[in-house]
């Protein structure tokens, strides 16, 4: 079983539209798994039929028990996250005089070990859900990280070990990873280990940018990596541009798809390109997929 | 006043805005700085060019543990909310990357063995452009943890009387931790299902932080109306619809602003602007 992550550096630049075709393409042999789980959309396409859905808990948040609060500010002095605030009055509780910043906290629960009248409490938070699903083109295993919640690294770790042990289970040929943009902590969840990646990028001058460090993280990690090129022809000196640079950095090139309404069309249609039509885009889709997998089979 | 761009889904077109919006400020003569908080992928110095006069690296305090003074009692590890101390034997590991600097460990170690150096986990650039005042973060390949290079970001809005934050996409930390100050969030979108989607996530990340917010509609379509009618369902303002035009599409890749490429749009800038001023000031 050979686990394939799709990601980009650059959002929006087309990792979906070419995960959903290759989830198509793979029917029957791949397990899929959105690790972009704070702004997942694989969904939207693959239409997941929930066969188990699974809280997911994950770090504490820190509370103020009023009741107990003295109002000595030791837990103030202590943060360093800029989470606890000063000036709070309620009307039962006068002594109290702070409040703690949901969003400012980060968990570290200096503040609850420092407070002499045990006065924070600290209790485990529920960051979001997970599901394991049936879709049209096999098991998918994906994620809802909670409204303004943290955490997303271990959650998109926690998608991904699933889905490895049902493809495993199962006997798939390959696990197909959707990634998120950028290059930190949910990329890192999602690449780290994987057997191949394919870098989705676009002939633009951040396309170009965001290509250098997604494969550098990507070289950094061990991870060998292929790189095509989505909407190549509003920029055909651009795409150049990026084939030589890829060559440069030693990345393989996995061919290029042209800009065309039918993928927008297909999402409408909540179907994967492939399937919403068979010329044009998703004959250029279908190679980047024979690409990839010459080069895994190699 | 500080005017945060975010988007929720990627390549949306939140540089694009922010980037214009800034010079559009500063051609007008406003006190404003641009801040790039994408600081895993930061594209504004593309279009904006900005003339780069200091660099200066982020760092977050992580611990050292001094061997001499230390039993490897655990309470370090115990404590740690990361898993960034280990215990191996009769010794404790640090594993770095891991550490948030919280700096709880150094506090309760009973041998007062352990003490705080300072680790890079990418740089702050601040510079000039047109008018703008410039600032973004990199992080460095290979690091984990944005949220402290983006604080660090938004420290260079000091001497601004405008800020405008150039968000990262998505809706975790990173985002949250880029929008958490501002007056006001514009979120881009594009009238696609997967835009409004996450646009839907967006607005329930800025409704959860209680912060004014508005909408604008990128790459509109002549007679689609389905950003329209999702903004009006969720009770969300449009404050400005950019045309689906290939100019502005071939202008952006070649990394030129909306401003000098597609004057005509340059309106549609200004509205976003009157908008804010008006939501911020009422």
């Amino acid at each position: 079983m050979k686990e394939i992550v799709i990601i980009s550096g650059k959002g929006g630049t087309g990792k979906t539209s070419i995960a959903a075709s290759f989830a198509a393409i793979a029917k029957g042999k791949a397990v899929l798994a959105d690790c972009d789980v704070d702004a997942a959309d694989l969904h939207l396409i693959l239409k997941p039929e929930i066969r188990r859905r699974t809280e997911f808990r994950s770090g504490h948040k820190a509370i103020i028990r009023k009741n107990r609060c003295t109002g000595c500010g030791k837990c103030a002095q202590v943060c360093r996250f800029d989470a606890l605030h000063d000036g709070t009055t309620w009307d039962a509780y006068p002594e109290v005089r702070y409040s703690i910043d949901p969003v400012a906290c980060e968990g570290c629960g200096v503040c609850v070990r420092v407070c002499p009248a045990d006065a924070i409490d600290f209790p485990e938070e529920t960051c979001g859900e997970w599901y394991i699903s049936d879709t049209r083109f096999g098991a998918m295993v994906h994620a809802k990280l909670g409204i303004a919640a943290e955490n997303s690294g271990k959650l998109v770790t926690l998608v991904r070990s699933e889905a490895k042990r049902i493809a495993q289970e199962e006997g798939a040929d390959y696990l197909l990873i959707d990634g998120s943009p950028g290059i930190g902590c949910p990329v890192i969840a999602s690449l780290t280990a994987a057997d191949f990646a394919l870098i989705v990028t676009e002939p633009t001058v951040s396309g170009d940018h965001d290509l250098r460090r997604i494969a550098g993280l990507a070289k950094q990690l061990g991870v060998p990596a292929m790189v095509c090129v989505n909407k190549w022809d509003i920029n055909p000196a651009a795409t150049r541009e990026i084939k030589a640079l890829a060559q440069g950095h030693g990345i393989s090139f996995a061919g290029l798809v042209r800009y065309d309404r039918a993928v927008t069309e297909a999402q409408r249609a909540e179907k994967a390109v492939v399937e919403y039509c068979a010329e044009g885009v998703a004959m250029d889709i279908q190679g980047v997929w024979t690409a990839v997998l010459d080069a895994i089979n190699t | 006043m500080k005017i945060a761009i975010a988007s929720g889904k990627g390549g949306t077109g939140k540089t694009t805005v922010a980037t214009n919006l800034a010079l559009l400020l500063g051609e007008r003569g406003e006190n404003v700085v641009y801040l790039d908080c994408d600081v895993e992928e930061p594209n504004g110095h593309l279009f904006l060019k900005p003339s780069i006069d200091r660099r200066i690296a982020a760092t977050i305090p992580v611990p050292v543990i001094d061997e001499s003074k230390c039993t490897a009692c655990g309470e370090c590890v115990k404590f740690c909310q990361y898993n960034a101390l280990v215990r191996l034997g009769k010794t404790v590991m640090v594993f770095p990357e891991l550490c948030h600097g919280c700096g709880g460990c150094m506090l309760l170690c009973p041998q007062k063995a352990i003490s705080e150096r300072d680790r890079e986990i990418g740089i702050v650039e601040t510079g000039r452009a047109c008018g703008v005042c410039f600032a973004n973060g990199r992080l460095n390949i290979g690091e984990a943890m944005s949220p402290p290079l983006i604080r660090e970001v938004l420290r260079q809005s000091a001497a601004a009387a405008i800020a405008v934050i150039d968000a990262p996409p998505g809706t975790s930390c990173p985002v949250i931790t880029s929008l958490r100050t501002a007056d006001f969030v514009m979120l881009v979108t594009e009238p696609t299902p997967f835009g409004l989607h996450d646009l839907g996530m967006a607005l329930d990340m800025v409704r959860e932080l209680d912060v004014p917010h508005g909408v604008v509609v990128n790459r509109a379509e002549a007679g689609n109306i389905d950003a329209e009618s999702f903004c009006a369902q969720r009770q969300v303002a449009v404050i400005a619809q950019l045309p689906d035009d290939r100019r502005v599409a071939e202008a952006y890749s070649r990394g030129e602003m909306v401003l000098t490429a597609v004057p005509s749009l340059r309106r549609h800038f200004e509205t976003i602007w009157e908008y804010i001023r008006g939501q911020v000031h009422a």
